[in-house]
């Protein structure tokens, strides 16, 4: 623990802690451009310079300097105050002065900072450095010329997402940062480089003009594409949200979030939902809410009626929707909506019990059918992060191009049962062996036999759980908390045969099973509930509307509303409170408050910002893995709810990254 | 320095140098190269292969050679690394040609000591034999390039044609040297002076006299 002074204040800092970072420890704010806490440190900015006793008599880059024993560093002195103004002033030589076009502008580091260490006036009347922009794909629109070759975009994709696609091509003025060959940035993660370029060389495409950061409405939220959870914050202008950005939660998402989390949000203003409507001889007519609530006491289901949850619901409308049903003396209740029936019993065993961040500290991971990059793109990056801590990581299921290595063993489940030699080795030796089940072995019901293994390989042990499933829907966890689970799935609904089925944008149901039922759909999107619904009802999509969500290591968050839903559009739970006066049913709440607190007593960890106790106890799982072929549930990772399938640019990303090659032969 | 620029990604330049593979002479020493490297680490020969494959297709097309979009990615695969990484060696050391060139590579320094000691009359040699800055002859015979600073102050001006350095340069002789290489044979690479081998002083030693003929010690009478 090196003691050392920053402008007169003695502190301790860390064993290992940079010059930049002491000086941090002691609050003070060292200006940097190339240096960012997540990735390797470049020094190639120069805009850190402090100045350092005993060393040379120069100023030093403090973000690349280790912090020793006795050192006296001043922040403030008149040298470093020249020093970093020198710095600016090259920076700025080729910078052009486009900030008033620059989407960049209001949060752009480089105008931040000129404003402590710019000159009023520029020296320079040479001509001033030009690049070509870059096409770097549907995501990243860039103006290279405002590039300052801090290299975070390149540490990036090498470091964090692992796709080298990014690099600096030339050298010296002549630098340029491009892609191979112009082409697209091909990963779920590629779009994080724009929050990370310092200035706006890389900026957002589809946001391109829309908006200045002044203008905008911060809203705290939660990502609902994956089971991750990942902390957003949502900018929105008037009742439109403009874009999403990620929050950091070291927890969770660090800073990271997936393009598509990042993306989607262009969605809510398109084919929404906004006036009830209702099925009149096979053709859908809008209506008003009288007609549809009248429309619904006229099917007057009583019991026979059954709740469907969507994938991306918050567990306040989950919990409206259980009050409802059960206060009409019914108890179907399903989230999974796929057909999967899993045992519910034990949470612990549906869970990603390692958390998020703690799966980072795996040495030995088996994952089973799941395709993480597209599934968790955040999980994909902690385990990156395992692999580079020296993890073996070995993969059930048909290939997929890895970011982090492994070993493909192949894609029958029952492998499960019969590991080969070396990868039993590497479990049993392994010191946290962690299990990763995802949603393509969950279909297949390969949760009780990797129980089996669990405990085969004693995978909870003092200190570490390395149980681990992998949800795909935001809403599952809290909906299977919530009791939105029957003992035999979506066929247990089916077979009862309910007059009323009461959807929730529901999207990926096979409604033509529900042939006989009233299908009433409660939901913000023209998808595929609502072509199958005999009653649409609008409500409000994520952004819309605050709740409670559930992620997939049992951690409770809240997210509060950005905006008004569109036209007649109404929040989910006022619209079951609604229909339960229209059905003459009491559930018990007149308030959202009212529906919270009542949540809340009957699930109490859903009042709890933080992460739900299942236990480590693991149930007895003891049926032998089936020789089935897995496949992954997730065709397309942009279009994978109905709010990106809305979204024209999540559409021209599926068409041009993931269907490019079938389209150019198409084209042939 | 010449504006350097990658050549164009075309169906063409894919046909041709799409099936690239080395000859046996230069695999031998491509496997030679990564073995010098630990195992995990045989991307550190990237340069070293960049090198080789540069010279086999001069060798192939006659020229002094260059690197291929197609080839570059060979590269890549072989030593199991990103094509961008490759990319950004390549285009960062200026002795890797990213277009074609011809069949002699003229580099002519234009730096201060050169400059003072005539190198513009070097260049206004090659301007007259029809070379122009960053471009080749029609006869593909000659490819003229402006560099900085080579390393030979002391026999300066100095020109760099493929492998070799011609110094202590003035118009008759660097007229001299092109022709000899146009006509096919190989002029003395090196000084050009008469009477001078390397770089060491015209007229003789004017330092460490003592030390031409015997070893000498200077620190005194001890």
């Amino acid at each position: 623990m090196p003691k050392v002074t920053v402008d007169g204040t003695e502190l301790e800092v860390p064993a290992g802690a940079t010059i930049l970072q002491a000086c941090e420890l002691a609050g003070k704010e060292i200006p940097r451009f190339c240096y960012h806490e997540r990735l390797s440190i470049a020094g190639n900015c120069r805009m850190c310079l402090v100045e350092v006793a005993p060393g040379p008599p120069k100023p030093q880059a403090s973000c690349a300097l280790p912090a020793a024993e006795g050192q006296t560093i001043r922040t403030n002195s008149e040298m470093v105050q020249k020093a970093r103004e020198g710095v600016m002033e090259f920076l700025l030589i080729n910078h052009p002065l486009d900030c008033p076009i620059c989407d960049q502008g209001g949060e752009c580091d480089l105008q931040d900072q000129s404003l402590n260490y710019g000159r009023g006036a520029t020296r320079y009347d040479e001509n001033k450095r030009a690049v070509t922009e870059k096409h770097m794909g549907p995501l990243i629109k860039t103006a290279m010329t405002r590039c300052i070759h801090c290299t975070r975009c390149v540490r990036f994709s090498e470091e964090i997402a692992g796709v080298d696609e990014i690099g600096a091509l030339y050298r010296g003025e002549n630098m340029q940062i491009t892609t191979y060959l112009e082409q697209a940035a091909k990963h779920e993660m590629s779009a994080n480089v724009i929050d990370l370029c310092p200035v706006g060389a890389l900026t957002s495409r589809p946001y391109a003009f829309e908006a200045r950061p002044w203008e905008l409405k911060k809203t705290l939220s939660i990502d609902i594409s994956d089971a991750c959870g990942a902390n957003i914050r949502v900018d929105s202008r008037g009742r439109e949200v403009l874009r999403v950005l990620p929050r950091v939660n070291d927890d969770v998402n660090e800073e990271w979030i997936s393009d598509k989390a990042r993306y989607m949000c262009e969605g809510l203003t398109r084919r929404r939902l906004d006036q009830p409507w209702i099925r009149k001889g096979g053709k859908l007519q809008p209506a008003t809410w009288e007609e549809a609530f009248a429309a619904i006491k006229r099917i007057n289901p009583g019991e026979n009626i059954a709740a469907l949850a969507g994938d991306t619901l918050d567990c306040e409308t989950m919990f409206a929707a259980k009050k409802l049903v059960a206060a009409l003396g019914s108890t179907m209740l399903e989230g999974r909506q796929t057909g999967m029936d899993y045992d519910t019993s034990s949470m612990a065993a549906v869970n990603f019990n390692s958390g998020l961040a703690g799966i980072e500290a795996a040495d030995a991971i088996l994952i089973v059918g799941s395709h993480v990059r597209w599934e968790a793109p955040l999980v994909n990056v902690r385990l990156r992060k395992a692999v580079k801590r020296g993890a073996k990581v070995f993969l059930i299921g048909p290939d997929w191009e890895t970011t982090f290595g492994g070993e493909f063993l192949g894609d029958d489940l029952s492998l499960l049962g019969n590991l080969p030699g070396h990868v039993a080795d590497a479990l049993k030796s392994a010191e946290r062996p962690a299990i990763i089940v995802g949603g393509g072995a969950i279909a297949k019901g390969a949760i009780p036999p990797a129980l089996a293994l669990a405990a085969q390989y004693n995978l909870v042990r003092d200190g570490w759980n390395g149980f681990n499933v992998l949800h795909l829907a935001a809403a599952r966890m809290g909906g299977l908390m919530l009791g939105f689970a029957q003992k035999g799935g979506l066929a247990d609904i089916v077979a009862a045969k309910p007059k009323m089925v009461i959807s929730l944008a529901a999207d990926e149901v096979d409604y033509t099973k529900f042939a006989d039922s009233m299908i009433v759909y409660v939901g913000h999107h023209g998808d595929a509930g609502a072509h199958a619904a005999d009653i649409i009802l609008p409500a409000a999509a994520y952004t819309e509307k605050a709740g409670t969500y559930v992620n997939t290591e049992g951690r409770v968050q809240f997210a509060e509303k950005a905006v008004f839903a569109p036209g007649d559009a109404r929040e989910d739970w006022t619209i079951l409170r609604a229909m339960a006066d229209a059905l003459g049913v009491e559930v018990g709440f007149d308030r959202f408050e009212e529906l919270r607190a009542a949540m809340i007593a009957e699930v109490s960890a859903l009042g709890v910002e933080g992460l739900a106790d299942y236990g480590n106890v693991l149930p007895d799982g003891n049926a032998a893995p089936v020789s089935v072929v897995i496949g992954y549930p997730v065709k397309d990772f942009y279009l994978t709810n109905s709010i990106c399938r809305a979204s024209a640019t999540m559409q021209r990303c599926s068409a041009e990254l993931i269907d490019r090659d079938e389209i150019a032969e198409a084209a042939e | 320095m010449a504006d350097r620029h990658l050549e164009p990604d075309t169906p063409e330049l894919r046909e041709r140098w799409g099936g690239f593979t080395w000859t046996p002479e230069w695999e031998s020493k491509a496997k030679a190269a990564i073995a010098r490297y630990p195992d995990g680490r045989q991307k550190s020969a990237v340069m070293a292969l960049l090198d080789f494959a540069q010279r086999q297709v001069g060798q192939e097309t006659g020229t002094q050679g260059w690197l291929p979009l197609p080839v570059m990615e060979f590269i890549a695969r072989s030593l199991d690394m990103p094509v961008i990484r490759v990319l950004e060696v390549a285009t960062f050391y200026t002795m890797y040609n990213l277009v074609p060139v011809g069949k002699f590579h003229v580099q002519v320094c234009g730096t201060t000591p050169c400059m003072l000691r005539g190198s513009d009359d070097i260049l206004e040699t090659c301007a007259k034999r029809g070379m122009k800055k960053g471009h080749t002859t029609d006869d593909g015979l000659w490819t003229l390039t402006e560099v900085e600073c080579m390393g030979n102050c002391a026999t300066a001006p100095m020109v760099q044609i493929n492998d070799d350095n011609f110094e202590d340069l003035t118009a008759q002789r660097i007229e001299y040297v092109l022709d000899e290489l146009a006509a096919g044979n190989k002029p003395k690479a090196g000084t050009q002076e008469p009477g001078r081998h390397t770089s060491e002083p015209l007229g003789g030693p004017t330092t460490l006299k003592e030390m031409v003929t015997e070893n000498h010690d200077y620190r005194g009478g001890r």
